[in-house]
This record gives structure tokens, C-alpha cells and sequence, in this order.
């Protein structure tokens, strides 16, 4: 159920140098389980998104992390060392809230100065390092502004310096974007990522964002009702979901239910009701004939072929629908068994010589390699 | 305004005269130079001087003002304590014993819980000899018992209504609990503590009935002795002791109350 792909350039050395380690995490609260038996590494300097619908675990995950939760089963590991019982203060790990939670009476470069007053440090240090945390996230001017003075934006920005300014080995963001509206959020992540790979920290963002976690991360656990449902690098998560629910919660999909005819090599040749043809697809996996399983095919792999076109994976269909977003169209097509197939067309002139209209008979098609298998 | 709601008018202004008459006119025959507090005499402030030279009025005074800060400070570190385990523990032995001792005092009639206090402070005495008497310490000790139930009702709904990651958010950054009680948590109720302390401070000043069953010879509030002069006969001293009293403790709510509005804007502005 759960796949695994490791970070780029540090499969062989995971054991040893997992900036964060859990080994079996669970967590109740009454009798539901949070998280449920959950292990995972996550390497030195990873951008890592726990990615799901709220209530899935992935903020008591997060808390565990930093050390407001204890975890009932399991052990949390930073760099090697067991924490699952260090209180949150002596962990080097840092937080920045969902709520930002920047201390009102204080102003922000007090804020930022404050977790740095907690260990010995002399005061022209402190102030420097205070200096250094503005300018990178560009807050300098409003050093002496109070929190209910600031921006929701601003605020971001001193909530993340605050929590940088100790020099944590891991950073963990609660939906750190979840407060900014649609155009500044969209600045921040690269913003973010900038940051990231300048220090080099780890960071571990919760998120309920899909969009969020694929521009950002180099890794995504997709969480489903305290479990992992899949980990893996954004691209391979959008292009190979495992299951259904991984499928649907990124983007959107069509599915299929098809069932084996037979298997040459990696090419398996599916019977198919819903598209009213038979379906090829490449998978490694061993299928033996009459298995039932899930084909997925995203929207834009599925392509609008001429007439008398050929294509290996082919389905008759009428418009039933047209979206028109601008950069791209979405249309629906009815095939003849009354499943619906969703496809989409790049805009690529401003003024089609013949364009798509209602009730319009059409070819579609798409590659064996453009699509998925999914088996549960 | 009269033209739109008449009527309504009519009963504003007759609760007003209800309200705040007695008061006006125990102001205005402070100021009467007449023996007769019933009849008006002129102008005159001498109720005022005579009133500085009555030791035994301003030694009451003294005594309540003592009382009452003693009160007050000492409330609001039970009740901000009681406040505390409230709000931040969830679960702990004798939680709900603990809610209903805190609210007791606000439900239970004054008679009650002087008569308990008062059996309580002379079976301790006679066990171990402690409080010796009755007297300033026993009527302390009563007035904090339930003014800081006023104060841990305050304390606490400030409490409720913060941000609860603040806590978790200094102790991310390296704080230890302690630490963060005092450097975030208590500026951030601040205000909410001030509010206690006043209302208690207030609290201490006003009671008459309590104190009377725990007090002893030789301690005499400032209640006390206004009651037991009025009985006498009553003296226009009174009317200026009185007039002063309101004034007092009306500086004090309000600044209390502005206290309150100013908590009360801040946390909205907080949630925007």
C-alpha cells in the first residue's frame, strides 16, 4: 500500500543519516487513531510535505515532531537520537504555527530575538543574527512594529524568521500558506523554496494544498486517515498514483474499470465496458488473466485524434460539456456505455479555425505509457 | 428625542432617578451645613474637616484600605492559579470539586459564608492556635476566600479566549514552561489580572456582612462603622465619608471597565 521512492542521491545512506526517523508512530485520541502505525525517513535537507484532507493526522504528525504530542506506539528519531519523550524545548527543531503565533506584546524584532534569549548568547550576536533573520526574509523596516501592525503577509515573514533564527536542523510549517491570499501564496512558495535551499535546512510542511505540496516539495507523503497512502516525489505521485484515492486527491483523473486479457512482456492487453474497447497498457507488474483493476488516465494525456487517426487505446465519444479557462479548454466526452471522459486542449489559437462544439462526435486516444494501474 | 418615543424616554430618565437619585442627593447633603441631614442648611464643607479629625472613622478607613490590598494582591494570585489548572489542564483528580469550591462564594448568600468562617477560624484556634483571635488576619483571610472566585472567573475567560499556540510557540523556541509563564503568558492576561484586582480591591471595601461575623474587637471595617453610626443617629459625616467612598470606587470600576474594553478590542483585533 505504501510506496516508497527514496530521495534523490540518498538511497544507500538513508539508514544512517535520516535527519528525521519515525518507526512505527501511532497516536489515538479516544478511540479513533490520528496516526496509525506510520514510519517513515526523511532526509537531511529534504523539502518533505505531508499532503491531506484535514483530519488525515498529518498536523498530530507534525506536532509529534515537535514534541507537543506524544506519540502512544513508535519512536521519533532526529538525526539518529531517540526524541520521542524530549519536551519541545530541548529539540532542535522549530515551528512556524498555522496561526503565526507571534506574541503581541513584543514587537517583531523581539519576536524574532526571543528564542535566541533562551540559550547563552551575547547580546551584540543576538542582535546581529536578529538583523540577518529580517533582511532574509525582508522584513527589516518593520523591526519595530507590533504584530496587530502587520499584514497577514508580514506576518508570515516574521513568523518564519522567529522560527529560523535558532538555526533548527528541521523546520517544521504547519499550512504555512493557508492564511495568504491566492496571488502572495503563490509568491511565497518560491519564496520558501528559495530559503530552503539556501540554508540547506530540512523543512517538513503539512499541507491540505495539492498545488502547494507538488511546486514545493521534493518528496510527498499523501496521508489517508492516519496512514501514509503513498510517498513519493510530486511528479511520480501525479504521473503513478498506487490507488484510487491517491489518483483522485491530485488533479483530476479519468478511471476505468477493466479487467486483464492477457500480459506480453510489460504490454497487458485490457477488456474494457466503459470505453467499448479493449485498452493497452505497460506495466511490470505480473497480471494474470481475468484480474480486475483501475485504469487512470489523466485529462491532458488523453488527446483528440483526427478522423481515421490510430492509437492503440482508442474510444468514441460525443461533447457533452466545454469548460473554457483561458489558457486551456476542459471538455467532457460521453462514450456510448454512458461514461464520462474528461480531457482537456491547450488554447493554442485565440481563435479556433473549427472549434469543439456541444454534441460533437469525437476520437480520442492516448499513449500505453500515459497511463496508470491501479489494483485497489 | 422626547418627540420620537416618549414613553421610552419616560422610563430611561425614571431609571436613572432611581438609580442614581439616592446616591446625588447623599452627595448633595454632604455638602449641608445643617445638623439635620433631612433639612438643607446651606453651604458648607465642615462635615468634610470633621470627618479628617474622627479618628475612629479613618482609622476604620485605614483598616479597610489595608484589608482590601492585602485582599486584592493575594486573590489574584489564587485566582490566576486557580485559573490556570482550570484552563490549562484538562484532566486532573478533584477538577470538578475544584470548579465548584471556585464558584461557591458568587452563589452562596454573605450570612452563610461568614457564620462557616467564622465556626471554621474558632475550631482552628482552639486545634492549633492559629488565627489567634479574630481580627484583620481572619478578616483577610474571608475576603480572599471569595474574592478570588470573582478573580479566577475573570482570569480564567482571558485565559480561555488565548491563543493557545503562544504557549506552544515559546516553548518551540526553547522556553521552559516556567519561562513561558511569565514572560508570555502573563503580559498577555495582564490586563485581565488588573481587572481581578480591582474588582476585588472593590469587593473587600464593600462588605459588611462577612466581615462583621469574622471580625473581633479592635477591628472594625469601615462598613462596620458607617452601619453602626447610622444606627445611632446619623451624622452628615457619614454623607462625606459616603460621597467619598463613590467616588473611590467609581474611579476604580471605570478603570476597570476600560481595562476590560481595551482586553476585549484587543483579542478581536487579534482574530481579523
Amino acid at each position: 500500500m505504501t510506496q516508497t521512492s527514496p530521495a534523490p542521491g540518498a538511497a544507500d545512506t538513508a539508514s544512517t543519516t535520516a535527519s528525521v526517523r519515525l518507526e512505527g508512530i501511532s497516536k489515538s485520541f479516544g478511540n479513533s487513531y490520528a496516526v496509525n502505525n506510520v514510519s517513515l525517513d526523511i532526509q537531511q535537507g529534504e523539502f518533505f510535505s505531508l499532503l491531506g484532507p484535514s483530519g488525515c493526522g498529518k498536523t498530530t504528525l507534525l506536532r509529534m515532531l515537535a514534541g507537543f504530542e506524544t506519540p502512544d506506539r513508535g519512536r521519533v528519531l532526529i538525526d539518529g537520537q531517540d526524541m520521542t519523550l524530549v519536551p519541545p524545548y530541548e529539540r532542535p527543531v522549530n515551528m512556524m504555527f498555522q496561526s503565526y503565533a507571534l506574541f503581541p506584546h513584543m514587537s517583531v524584532a523581539d519576536n524574532i530575538a526571543f528564542g535566541l534569549k533562551q540559550t547563552p548568547m551575547a547580546r551584540g550576536a543576538r542582535n546581529l543574527r536578529v538583523t540577518e533573520m529580517m533582511e532574509l526574509v525582508q522584513i527589516s523596516p518593520l523591526a519595530k512594529r507590533k504584530p496587530h501592525q502587520l499584514s497577514g503577509g508580514q506576518r508570515q515573514r516574521v513568523a518564519l524568521a522567529r522560527a529560523l533564527a535558532r538555526h533548527p536542523r528541521i523546520l517544521l510549517l504547519d499550512e504555512p500558506l493557508g492564511a495568504l491570499d491566492k496571488k502572495l501564496r503563490e509568491k511565497t512558495q518560491f519564496e520558501l523554496v528559495n530559503i530552503q535551499e539556501r540554508l540547506g535546512t530540512t523543512f517538513i510542511v503539512v499541507t491540505h494544498d495539492q498545488e502547494e505540496a507538488m511546486t514545493m516539495s521534493s518528496r510527498i507523503a499523501l496521508m489517508r486517515d492516519g496512514q501514509i497512502e503513498q510517498l513519493d516525489a510530486p511528479r511520480r505521485l501525479y504521473e503513478f498514483p498506487v490507488t484510487r484515492y491517491a489518483a483522485s486527491f491530485i488533479g483530476s483523473i479519468n478511471l476505468f474499470e477493466a479487467r486483464v486479457l492477457q500480459q506480453n512482456g510489460d504490454e497487458v492487453r485490457l477488456s474494457c465496458d466503459e470505453a467499448g474497447a479493449d485498452l493497452l497498457v505497460r506495466s511490470s507488474e505480473k497480471m494474470l488473466p481475468g484480474m480486475a483493476l483501475t485504469l487512470a488516465v489523466r485529462p491532458e494525456k488523453v488527446r483528440l485524434l483526427s478522423p481515421g487517426e490510430q492509437s492503440p487505446n482508442l474510444v468514441r465519444g460525443r461533447i457533452k460539456e466545454i469548460a473554457y479557462l483561458g489558457g486551456i479548454s476542459i471538455y467532457h466526452a460521453e462514450l456510448p456505455s454512458g461514461k464520462q471522459v474528461q480531457f482537456t486542449q491547450s488554447n493554442v489559437q485565440a481563435l479556433a479555425e473549427q472549434p469543439l462544439s456541444w454534441g460533437q462526435d469525437v476520437l480520442l486516444g492516448w499513449h500505453p505509457d500515459s497511463c496508470s494501474v491501479l489494483t485497489e | 428625542m422626547f418627540r420620537r418615543a416618549p414613553l421610552l424616554m419616560t422610563v430611561l430618565l425614571f431609571g436613572y432617578a432611581f438609580l442614581y437619585g439616592p446616591i446625588l442627593s447623599l452627595m448633595v447633603y454632604s455638602f449641608n451645613e445643617s445638623r439635620l441631614v433631612t433639612v438643607w442648611g446651606g453651604f458648607s464643607t465642615k462635615w468634610y474637616s470633621e470627618l479628617l479629625h474622627n479618628e475612629q472613622i479613618l482609622g476604620a478607613a485605614w483598616l479597610s484600605i489595608k484589608i482590601a490590598a492585602i485582599n486584592a494582591s493575594a486573590s489574584v494570585v489564587l485566582g490566576t492559579l486557580a485559573a490556570v489548572a482550570l484552563v490549562r489542564y484538562r484532566r486532573f483528580r478533584g477538577r470538578t470539586s475544584l470548579e465548584i469550591m471556585v464558584t461557591a462564594p458568587m452563589v452562596l448568600p454573605d450570612v452563610i459564608i461568614g457564620l462557616s468562617l467564622l465556626l471554621l477560624f474558632v475550631s482552628m484556634q482552639t486545634l492549633i492556635g492559629w488565627p489567634a483571635g479574630r481580627g484583620q488576619t481572619t478578616i483577610t483571610l474571608a475576603h480572599i476566600t471569595f474574592s478570588m472566585a470573582y478573580v479566577t472567573v475573570v482570569v480564567r475567560s482571558r485565559l480561555a479566549h488565548m491563543d493557545r499556540s503562544l504557549e506552544e510557540a515559546a516553548l518551540d523556541l526553547g522556553a521552559r514552561p516556567l519561562k513561558v509563564f511569565f514572560a508570555i503568558t502573563l503580559p498577555i492576561i495582564a490586563p485581565a489580572l488588573v481587572a481581578g484586582w480591582l474588582l476585588a480591591f472593590t469587593l473587600s471595601m464593600d462588605d459588611l456582612v462577612i466581615a462583621s461575623f469574622v471580625s473581633g474587637p479592635g477591628a472594625t471595617t469601615l462598613p462596620m462603622v458607617v452601619y453602626s453610626s447610622v444606627r445611632l443617629g446619623v451624622s452628615p459625616q457619614i454623607n462625606a465619608l459616603a460621597t467619598l467612598i463613590v467616588v473611590i470606587v467609581a474611579i476604580a470600576v471605570a478603570i476597570a471597565g476600560v481595562l476590560l474594553y481595551r482586553q476585549e478590542k484587543g483579542s478581536n483585533s487579534r482574530k481579523e
